[in-house]
């Protein structure tokens, strides 16, 4: 059983099974780690937002930091005009670099690692984006897709091509997201069944493949967490500062 | 003989492995369905109250303390500048102050030398003045004298002429006759004794 790195994605039911009408929406392992995610988050930015001294402590510059960080890359990314959705995008960016890190930590569940999940979070994203640009620009926001500069000749290719790209989006969003998620614990656990299998005398090269690895994906799960938010800030740049 | 059993547990174990793979679960469990649903919900959930928690109560709190210190060091800085102004000004005032107490220093210097020395030319002057008042009023009384002195001298002479008379030939003789004499005679040697 231990050997099947598959098994580490398996959603379970912990307690009763909750149905509303016929939908299942039991409290299952996946539910369990989106809790602790968001409550770490509430319970770290609520202590780092408590008292105001003007020398930091750790905590509070921790809260800080992220606050700037997120707020810097949306001004970075999207301009002055993305203020309004800044409490989004940091919620959107903390929950997935949360759940994405509590994934690290060896026999947990990878909220981040489910289709479904991120697919769901795409998919708000884009609906959400292309409300945004709508509301913006009316249907000027089609414009979106007939960029300026191209020959005449090439815009009924070129226009098919930005509508599939952008429609694209929302799975491009998340797949990326869950197959990064997905392929580096897959790996981690190979690795990991390499170190049993191998023994004693030839478990420390995978072992030292598993540290290794551990680092990349701790890596990983801070990059992917900012490519999502960042690609959000650039869809709603899209949405909001019209460029073509 | 050890060694081939090992690598051959090895590779037998994968085979295993993955024949326990195919027979468990068969693919990924992100695919099946069944806690699409549950997923969904509580995604929904927890990240709705996250982000209602986060953007209502903690990040106004986070931007506030942000504000607030930066509005605390720029006070900082803009106090020290005026802290700084101030002194500068304050230096120029003194300074101001200095010069100016010296110049008036000078100009009391001046003021009170320019008065001694005009105390000095007045109190010569009217020591002058008085010098020669007096000069002149000894003038005038010894003009004065000088010019009673002849009719005084007269009177004597007549006075003693008569005296001389009276005692020599024991007649008197009348004053007028003798004033007459002197008078010529004063007259006559006037220039002489008197230097009229």
């Amino acid at each position: 059983m231990a050997a099947n790195p598959m098994t580490q994605f398996e959603v379970y039911r912990i307690g009763p099974e909750i149905k509303i009408g016929t939908f299942d929406i039991s409290f299952t392992n996946a539910s369990l780690f989106m809790v602790i995610s968001s409550l770490a988050i509430l319970i770290i930015f609520n202590l780092g937002s408590k008292k105001n001294s003007i020398l930091p402590n750790k905590i509070q510059l921790l809260a800080e930091l992220s606050y700037s960080f997120v707020s810097k890359m949306i001004s970075d990314t999207a301009g002055s005009k993305a203020k309004p959705y800044f409490s989004f995008i940091f919620s959107l960016f903390m929950f997935v670099l949360f759940c994405n890190m509590f994934g690290m930590i060896p026999y947990t569940f990878t909220v981040t690692s489910h289709i479904i999940v991120t697919f769901v979070l795409a998919s708000f994203i884009f609906i959400g984006v292309t409300v945004i640009g709508f509301i913006k620009h009316g249907f000027g926001y089609l414009k979106l897709f007939v960029p300026s500069g191209v020959p005449v000749i090439l815009l009924p290719l070129i226009v098919v091509i930005e509508i599939i790209s952008y429609l694209s989006r929302p799975i491009s969003l998340s797949v990326r997201l869950f197959a990064n998620m997905m392929a580096g614990h897959t790996m981690m656990k190979v690795f990991g069944g390499f170190v049993i299998s191998l023994g004693i005398v030839g478990g420390w090269l995978p072992l030292s493949f598993s540290v290794a690895l551990t680092g990349l994906e701790i890596l990983v799960a801070f990059l992917q967490a900012y490519v999502f938010a960042i690609l959000t800030c650039i869809y709603l740049n899209d949405a909001l500062n019209l460029h073509h | 003989m050890i060694k081939k059993i090992f690598f051959q547990s090895i590779f037998f174990n994968f085979f295993f492995s993955k024949e326990v793979f195919a027979a468990e679960s068969g693919g990924m469990p992100q695919l099946n369905p069944e806690f699409w649903i549950s997923q969904i919900f509580w995604l929904t959930l927890t990240f709705g109250i996250l982000y209602i928690v986060l953007s209502k109560l903690i990040l106004p709190k986070i931007s506030a303390n942000l504000e607030l210190r930066k509005s605390q060091i720029q006070d900082n800085i803009e106090a020290a500048e005026k802290q700084r102004k101030d002194s500068e000004s304050k230096l120029k005032e003194y300074d101001d102050i200095i010069f100016k107490s010296k110049l008036e220093a000078k100009n009391i210097f001046k003021d009170s030398r320019e008065k001694v020395i005009k105390d000095i030319n007045n109190k010569k002057e009217s020591l002058e003045n008085q010098i020669n008042d007096e000069i002149k009023k000894a003038e005038k009384e010894i003009e004065v004298v000088k010019k009673s002195a002849p009719g005084k001298i007269n009177k004597i002479a007549i006075e003693a002429s008569s005296e001389l008379v009276k005692k020599l030939i024991g007649a008197k003789i009348n004053n007028s006759s003798i004033s007459a004499i002197v008078d010529d005679l004063s007259k006559k040697n006037g220039d002489k004794y008197y230097g009229n």
